[in-house]
């Protein structure tokens, strides 16, 4: 039907050509083509569309007596604080010391430069000092990150910084409140950032 | 000499039974394959390493830009006892029409004494309601805070149905941190204190700690390293 007849119509031959048995026959090349095509979009479509998740672990919130607490050790811990902008302010140890202020940097979520480095580093050493044997450390030592969110910094930079933690196989972490003395930090350091 | 010719055999091979193990493979899919429900709002999630997939039966917290949190339970059967646990405990008075439209519904954001109202909207309109999210109050106790008598009943509703839930919160990337913090604080200070955040998959960083445990999945490797 819907070839062309494009003989001419008129006799070619001393034989006329008897009108050809069509077959039956479709070719199913392009439909299971098309089928399986389908196929994998519904598969990629079904599997992509499934939700990752993260898990976390949120300290608990019952009473615990004062013995059984873990106490993070000055020299393992880095505090992290998350502001606004998604500005990372952060510092060794815990500050706890009034009169002997940590240095606080500040610096951002990046692959170079960044937080990222300030943790490496910070694991490194805590492992260094741990092999080294330097006094008053155990060889058990783990490095510990207190993280602490601004009420002006965003969920991103939360799930970056817990997102950290996993990229650089940190087991031990805390997300708890910030404090004033940390917010005295934060606008301490933002005020002498923004006077050079 | 005679030419000697060999039958010249047809390349064509019968697609017949392909086409028809492809379609069949094509219905199952279409068939097995959930439609997801109308979300109430859109929701940008931040993105991580993790690729632990959502678990099934879960209690899905959605927490928008603004901070309007929504719930979403995805077990049919713990939420028609979940309905009627509120229904009695809050004495919302709902018809079997609105409990069965609750049963069907997705993420709902409301507080108890519109419950009525938003139920008995039609199912295909109920997505435009606006919604005020579910209230967080500073007190905790699930007498007090609706989204921690959600939390609660939700999981007594599931541990009833055989099948106690996990807790996820979707939340917005740009949403402010204490308006996340209530919602963990809901959460922890009511003795849950695992549970999973909603992410979008991104690559692990080259070099990074995680990126050498995946290439070297030997205990060795999950070992603190000493250099």
């Amino acid at each position: 039907m819907a070839e062309i007849d494009t003989s001419g119509g008129g006799k070619k031959g001393p034989g006329v050509k008897k009108g050809k048995k069509l077959s039956t026959r479709i070719d199913l090349t392009p439909m299971v083509d098309l089928g399986f095509l389908l196929i994998t979009f519904f598969i990629f479509t079904t599997t992509m569309s499934k939700p990752k998740t993260m898990e976390i672990m949120m300290p608990s919130d019952k009473k615990i007596e004062e013995k059984d607490k873990t106490k993070a050790k000055d020299y393992c811990t880095m505090t992290v604080l998350l502001s606004k902008e998604h500005r990372v302010y952060y510092y060794i140890g815990l500050a706890d010391d009034p009169l002997n202020p940590p240095k606080v940097e500040v610096t951002y979520f990046q692959n170079k430069n960044g937080i990222r480095d300030a943790l490496i580093a910070h694991k490194k050493k805590v492992y260094e000092e741990r092999m080294n044997g330097a006094p008053g450390h155990k060889p058990d030592d783990e490095p510990v990150i207190l993280i602490k969110p601004d009420v002006n910094s965003q969920y991103e930079d939360m799930v970056n910084i817990l997102d950290e933690m996993q990229i650089n196989g940190i087991s031990t972490y805390a997300m708890i409140d910030i404090t004033d003395v940390d917010k005295g930090f934060i606008s301490a350091t933002e005020a002498a950032n923004t006077g050079n | 000499m005679p030419k000697h010719k060999l039958p010249r055999k047809s390349t064509h091979i019968d697609m017949t039974a392909m086409c028809d193990v492809a379609f069949l493979l094509l219905t199952f899919f279409m068939l097995a394959t959930k439609f997801k429900p109308d979300e109430p709002v859109v929701v940008k999630t931040p993105s991580s390493i993790s690729d632990i997939i959502m678990p099934e039966n879960s209690i899905l917290l959605t927490v928008d830009p603004q901070g309007r949190v929504f719930f979403d339970y995805d077990n049919k059967k713990a939420k028609a006892i979940l309905i009627d646990k509120v229904n009695t405990e809050k004495g919302l008075n709902l018809t079997d029409a609105e409990k069965e439209s609750f049963k069907k519904g997705a993420s709902f954001g409301l507080p108890f004494n519109q419950m009525k109202g938003y139920l008995a909207i039609d199912p295909i309109n109920q997505k435009n309601y606006s919604f005020t999210g579910i209230p967080i109050d500073t007190v905790y106790t699930p007498d007090v805070n609706e989204l921690a008598y959600w939390v609660q009943a939700a999981r007594y509703a599931g541990q009833e149905a055989g099948a106690p839930p996990r807790i996820c919160i979707k939340c917005d990337a740009s949403t402010v941190y204490p308006r996340v913090k209530d919602v963990i604080k809901t959460l922890t200070k009511n003795e849950i204190d695992r549970f999973n955040l909603v992410t979008s998959l991104e690559a692990i960083p080259a070099g990074s700690a995680a990126a050498l445990e995946r290439d070297a999945p030997t205990p060795a490797a999950s070992a603190p390293k000493t250099n």
